[in-house]
């Protein structure tokens, strides 16, 4: 029938299936539309459409589509000339309760039927009245009207009766871009799990094994016997990279945050942040103020060697930041590490289980960046931020 | 088929009304999603009361697993029966026990089942429901039992997004958001629950409502029901109406975090 509003939704990047566009069908043929537009719409989006971030997206190919139809082509400029007043936008002096009664009554196919014929007709401007398209009248269409039914014509909503609800696109504010789809990296991160019973838990799950032994050894007599649950004892200390070259991968990175807290079976999570490489100090916060930061001395000393490691950051930088001095001056310390490098040595040496994961594709051969790249994966595993990279980093992870 | 228009203690947008509609004649589960405190479950307990259906619960917690909600075979009980010679430990039958979804799908009349919270349980418990909520049957087999629903069970299904749900479900379900409702929705809202409220109360309560909504500072906005404990408060305390907008009394019900109460005293004037 309109096959193509399919294909302008999946252009428009809703990911809709035949699953959901036979269920249209099947509504449509039951009569689930009400045969109005309003009704239309919203049977669409209620089976179109799966989350309110995409509400935006649907409303948009909804207008795309179905604008025209059957009117919005025809509307002349002359006539959006004559109703665009914005000065009449409060002005209530038409009221008039018995057309608004009648109005009332309209269906929607008879309005737009009527506003066809008006169209055809109408020479001259004409405002305030009931009958014509014009402004701050009691007629159903034009805009700034009374009427508490009708189309919109140019103008802005104001009393929100148009029913053509689809063209105020409410739901602009929804719309989650940066929500790339976290749930793959979710179930990516779902492997990284070490089941232990040795975690501190009253005994709810029964024991097979040790119910037969006691059983037997009693003679037959039965012995149920309980054990403590398993849990994941993985511990994560998550390390991002912030800021600077880094902003081209933040809608990526905060897709990776939001898994790996969401995903929330880990025993233990730690977050820092840092700028191209730690140094002195880390940051509890990706804006990388000081008052947020902890020595990383301090960090390593109080983090054990069973937390996994995985740095995230595109490892390119200026040579000398990484094996020079750095931004914020050398230590003064002389026992602590003095280059970046140095720092990063420091996690390897300490923690086993570390990984660098990298948004950024390896910069092709001869280039500056390449440098940084290269040496920092001589240090750590490194992995692409994809899924697949994702799901070898938390293979990695867990090897022993 | 019978339709649902809202009900007595539950005020409903037409377009949730529609969608109610649409999953209720094509037979598919009602994603419900939503700010916390718009209604969602309330909306199960309405059409179950609009309808004179029975309303089944499923609470879905971080623990729960698909299997809970099928069916239980108490295996430790069985042993102990044994032991005992108690009677009946022949039939396995005994020993198996409904979940919710059995108890929705063995029910002698359409029943609505709510699955409350369904983005609480892990990330696959959606997934493992699939078959039995698109065919209505599961099978049990230490029985060897199918049970099939005598009724298509009206599933209600409510999310407070904490998890995404996966593709394959969300293929199967009507989707409806509930917007926060505007004023005019509102105002019949708290009329359904204080019928004979004073008419400068309620527009003082509103305004001042919306106002602190509006704030950008206070970071968990107060929602539909605690509108409603705060009105019950100010009628209980006898607050004169003028009194609401410039003082607010009785914030701690509508804010329940120390920071969003003292940032509505630095800039509320």
């Amino acid at each position: 029938m309109f096959e193509e509003f399919l294909y302008t939704l999946r252009r428009g990047g809703l990911k809709v299936s035949l699953t959901e566009w036979m269920a249209l069908m099947e509504a449509l043929e039951k009569g689930l539309h009400g045969s109005s537009f309003t009704g239309f719409y919203h049977l669409c989006r209620a089976l179109l459409v799966k989350s309110e971030a995409d509400f935006d997206r649907f409303d948009r190919c909804f207008l795309q589509y179905f604008k025209d139809v059957p009117f919005e082509q025809e509307v002349s400029q002359e006539l959006l000339d004559w109703l665009d007043r914005p000065d009449v936008l409060r002005d209530y002096a038409n009221w008039d309760e018995e057309q608004a009664r009648l109005n009332e009554l309209l269906s929607e196919e008879e309005i737009e039927q009527m506003l066809k014929e008006r169209m055809e007709e109408q020479k001259e401007e004409h405002n305030g009245g009931k009958y014509w398209v014009g402004t701050h009248g009691m007629s159903t269409f034009g805009n700034s009207g009374l009427s508490p039914k009708g189309i919109r014509v140019g103008g802005q909503g104001m009393h929100r009766r148009a029913f053509r609800v689809a063209g105020e696109r409410r739901f602009r504010d929804f719309r989650g871009d940066n929500t790339l789809d976290t749930r793959q990296f979710q179930v990516a991160l779902k492997h990284l799990r070490q089941y232990s019973g040795l975690v501190d838990l009253p005994p709810t799950e029964f024991d097979v094994d040790n119910t037969i032994q006691d059983t037997a050894e009693h003679g037959g007599m039965l012995t149920v016997r309980y054990k403590k649950p398993r849990q994941n004892t993985v511990k994560v200390l998550l390390m991002m990279d912030s800021g600077g070259s880094m902003d081209y991968y933040a809608q990526l990175c905060s897709a990776l945050f939001q898994a790996v807290s969401k995903v929330g079976h880990f025993k233990d999570l730690k977050v820092y942040y840092f700028h191209n490489c730690p140094y002195g100090r880390v940051y509890t916060d990706p804006s990388l103020l000081p008052s947020g930061s902890v020595q990383t001395e301090w960090l390593l000393s109080n983090l054990s060697s069973e937390y996994k490691v995985i740095f995230v950051g595109d490892a390119q930088m200026a040579p000398y930041e990484l094996t020079g001095g750095w931004y914020y001056g050398r230590d003064r310390d002389p026992s602590l590490p003095q280059c970046g490098m140095d720092w990063l040595e420091r996690f390897r040496d300490k923690y086993p289980h570390i990984i660098w994961i990298n948004p950024s594709e390896r910069p092709s051969w001869g280039q500056y960046w390449c440098e940084t790249y290269d040496a920092i994966a001589r240090v750590f595993p490194m992995f692409p931020l994809t899924v697949d990279g994702l799901e070898a980093g938390m293979k990695k992870l867990l090897a022993r | 088929m019978s339709e649902f228009k809202g009900s007595q203690n539950y005020v409903a947008s037409e377009e949730l009304m529609r969608a109610v509609n649409i999953a209720m004649v094509l037979e598919k589960p009602l994603l419900i999603k939503g700010e916390p405190g718009t209604g969602k479950t309330m909306l199960a307990e309405a059409i179950s009361q609009a309808l004179g259906k029975k309303l089944i619960i499923w609470n879905i917690k971080s623990t729960t697993k698909a299997q809970d909600g099928l069916y239980v075979y108490d295996v430790v009980q069985r042993l102990y029966d044994s032991q005992f010679g108690g009677e009946g430990v022949d039939n396995i039958e005994k020993y198996v026990k409904l979940g919710k979804l059995g108890e929705a799908f063995t029910a002698d009349e359409q029943v609505i089942l709510l699955i409350d919270e369904i983005d609480k349980a892990d990330l696959e418990f959606p997934n493992d429901l699939l078959w039995e909520l698109d065919r209505m049957e599961f099978h049990i087999p230490e029985t060897g039992r199918t049970v099939t629903a005598k009724h298509r069970p009206v599933v209600i299904i409510t999310s407070n997004a904490e998890k995404e749900l996966p593709d394959a479900f969300l293929r199967r379900c009507v989707f409806h958001y509930i917007e926060f409702p505007d004023r005019e929705l509102m105002a019949e809202i708290v009329r359904v629950h204080f019928p004979s409220l004073d008419e400068a109360l309620l527009t003082q309560v509103l305004e001042a409502f919306y106002r602190i909504r509006q704030l950008p500072s206070i970071k968990k906005k107060p929602s539909t029901s605690e509108i409603i404990d705060w009105i019950r408060a100010l009628v209980h305390g006898g607050v004169d109406p003028s009194r609401v907008v410039k003082e607010v009394p009785y914030l701690g019900v509508l804010l329940k975090k120390n920071e969003d109460m003292d940032a509505l005293r630095r800039t509320w004037k």
